[in-house]
């Protein structure tokens, strides 16, 4: 399958795109998820695939195809995303296979940069580059594209995103992925183990709720994966990432209007909307989900910090 | 001694933790500077390169070995203290570096070629590919694997790759695919990734609660037990968590691995190493298990299925022990 180039976006203009969905959501809910952003988002590029579990694997499969036909006739860039842990030789083939399959890849686990071998393709944010060095290994080693990890601070994003050689990009919206295990954690909270896991995962569609034991909300657990529990939200930082070398701005995908998601950050990416505005709007879209920022200014990853200016 | 049956790997904090650890009969120690290149950056531990050359002096007089754990991932624009520890370690002539960062071991491959490079848990490599990927490119001999791997996932990645690898046998275990865990920095805004400190003691209080005590990180209460209750270190994966109105370990337990009554079972799947986790440890900690490993693996090079488990009962974490992943059923 060949890359389409976006109608809408002229070279240097920033690019909008939604990364891969964390959670597990019925096949035909996803398809129609997928349907509507082809149609009605105004995003760049559009990762598919299974980055957190490979049982789930199959149950989209079917409906791939039209998907990324949908997609890319509405001018998108469509992106296969892989496993962020890969352990058995079955997540490997599969690996294999899609790397066969022609479309760009984004590499979320070190075993798909030895599938690659030497192919085009995207680092995703679960493989760490925090330093030039790294940035500087991955680009000879056919990188086109980097996803910088969410820990990342605006510092360190300043001098990994300048002069560079690849395209940069930066998750600006959604739980922030704060760790993958083997095990699996939404089968533990239901008294199950990961094989044994009935799926329990798709009960939650924007994850399940984790507090303290005095009735904090801190966490989501998403199967084998940990989230915070508030969106990480950029928006009054846009500027600064843009200035800073950044040309991609991801949206995760949670069980909210997305399509008004994106709108919202693109008013800003054009400078249409000023940040407390867009931040207002965003508010009305995603309920009592508090905001995050704090990695972005090297402090707790929880924290909020209200921008300057 | 007798040929050794496996390779034993301990953690030393401090010089005098090395020189107790070979004493009590290891084959390496692990150790790292002091700074945020090695993953156990914590007050008081950790070699200047003064101590570093004597411990590697010390090991070698005895036949022992001395890596040097650079693990962390350096933070953009100050790379210079990683790539200063990787030309130390060589100078101190250690025998191997422990590296988790694909920059730092590019920089190690292009300036220190002749010094034996093993891939961190850090690194977090738990499949054949990923093993193959730094085996090819920075001629990684040995790696660390990830503690989320079963005895017969450890045997099937040995068979496939010829590497030597090195696994956890005692100690701390996490959950969480290690190097990529952000919850710490979550909740203290210090990375375990780039600075090395996972649930850093400056960040760790304690309250009264009524009749109960709580253990917070950060703003974040991991823990609530009654006064009488032993209280354990509040580790984001191992806090107690609600989910679905149930207060639960959701993530780990508060207890230790200990594996050692599975050491023919990793013989069988061809593991080299055995590592003991806890340079943040005491001196006592590490005479004492490294001197019941020893026990353990001369009694089975002789032949003898005698069970040292007992012994570590009082030093395990939380008093009580799993053999975390490498039974299938704990996934």
């Amino acid at each position: 399958m060949k890359k389409t180039p976006s109608k809408k976006s002229p070279e240097k203009k920033s690019r909008l795109t939604l990364g891969p969905l964390f959670f597990n959501w019925p096949a035909d809910k996803r398809r129609d998820f997928y349907f509507r952003i082809a149609d009605e988002a105004d995003v760049d590029c559009v990762y598919l695939g299974e980055v957190v579990c490979s049982k789930r694997e199959s149950f989209f499969e079917d409906f791939l195809p039209r998907v990324t036909e949908r997609l890319q006739k509405a001018g998108k860039e469509v992106v296969l995303s892989t496993l962020a842990l890969v352990t058995s030789e079955r997540e490997m083939k599969e690996i294999k296979a899609r790397v066969g399959q022609g479309f760009l890849i984004e590499a979320n686990d070190v075993a798909c940069l030895q599938a690659l071998n030497g192919k085009p393709h995207v680092i995703g944010p679960f493989i760490n580059v925090f330093n030039e060095s790294t940035r500087d290994f991955l680009i000879r080693n056919k990188a086109k594209r980097i996803v910088l990890p969410v820990e990342i601070p605006a510092s360190s994003v300043k001098i990994v995103a300048q002069k560079r050689k690849a395209e940069m990009e930066v998750m600006v919206f959604g739980r922030q992925p704060l760790s993958v295990a083997m095990r699996c954690y939404h089968a533990r909270a239901h008294g199950l183990n990961k094989d044994s896991c009935q799926f329990v995962c798709g009960q939650n569609p924007d994850g399940l709720p984790v507090d303290t034991t005095d009735g904090q909300p801190i966490l989501t657990v998403n199967g084998t994966q940990t989230l915070s529990h508030g969106y990480g939200v950029l928006l009054g930082e846009l500027g600064a990432l843009q200035k800073m070398g950044v040309t991609h701005f991801r949206l995760s995908p949670q069980d909210v209007d997305m399509v008004g998601v994106a709108k919202i950050y693109r008013a800003v990416l054009d400078k249409k909307f000023a940040a407390k505005e867009a931040l207002a709007k965003l508010r009305k879209l995603t309920r009592d989900v508090p905001f995050m920022n704090g990695f972005y200014y090297g402090r707790e990853g929880l924290a909020w910090i209200i921008p300057a200016r | 001694m007798t040929v050794s049956y496996f390779e034993l790997v301990c953690p030393a904090g401090t010089p005098a933790s090395l020189r107790a650890a070979i004493d009590a009969g290891a084959d390496a120690v692990y150790c790292g500077y002091q700074n945020c290149t090695n993953a156990r950056n914590y007050p008081g531990l950790n070699f200047d390169q003064d101590e570093m050359i004597e411990g590697v002096a010390y090991a070698h007089a005895r036949g022992r070995k001395v890596l040097v754990t650079i693990n962390t991932f350096p933070r953009a624009g100050n790379e210079k203290p990683w790539h200063q520890a990787v030309d130390e370690a060589a100078e101190a002539k250690a025998d191997a570096i422990i590296l988790a960062d694909i920059g730092v071991l590019d920089y190690a491959t292009r300036h220190q070629p002749s010094l034996r490079r093993h891939l961190s848990v850090q690194a977090s490599a738990a499949n054949v590919l990923s093993i193959s990927f730094y085996r090819d490119r920075f001629g990684v001999k040995r790696v660390v694997l990830p503690r989320v791997l079963s005895v017969e996932d450890i045997a099937a990645l040995i068979k496939k790759t010829g590497i030597e690898t090195e696994v956890f046998v005692f100690g701390s275990v996490g959950p969480m695919s290690e190097g990529r865990c952000f919850l710490s920095s979550y909740m203290t805004g210090l990375s375990p990734t780039s600075e090395g400190v996972c649930a850093p003691a400056s960040h760790v209080s304690y309250k009264e609660n009524g009749d109960c005590m709580k253990s917070c990180l950060g703003c974040v209460t991991l823990n609530q037990f009654a006064k009488d209750e032993p209280a354990p270190y509040p580790t984001p994966c191992k806090g107690r968590y609600v989910a679905r109105g149930k207060a639960s370990y959701l993530f780990e337990e508060p207890i230790g691995l200990n594996a050692i009554d599975i050491l023919p079972q990793l013989k069988a799947a061809g593991v080299t190493a055995l590592k003991i986790e806890g340079r943040q440890r005491s001196r006592a900690y590490v005479a004492e298990v490294v001197g019941t490993f020893r026990k353990a693996l001369d009694a089975l090079a002789a032949g003898s299925a005698e069970s040292f488990a007992n012994d570590l009962k009082n030093v395990a974490e939380g008093g009580r022990e799993t053999f975390g992943a490498y039974k299938k059923g704990w996934r």
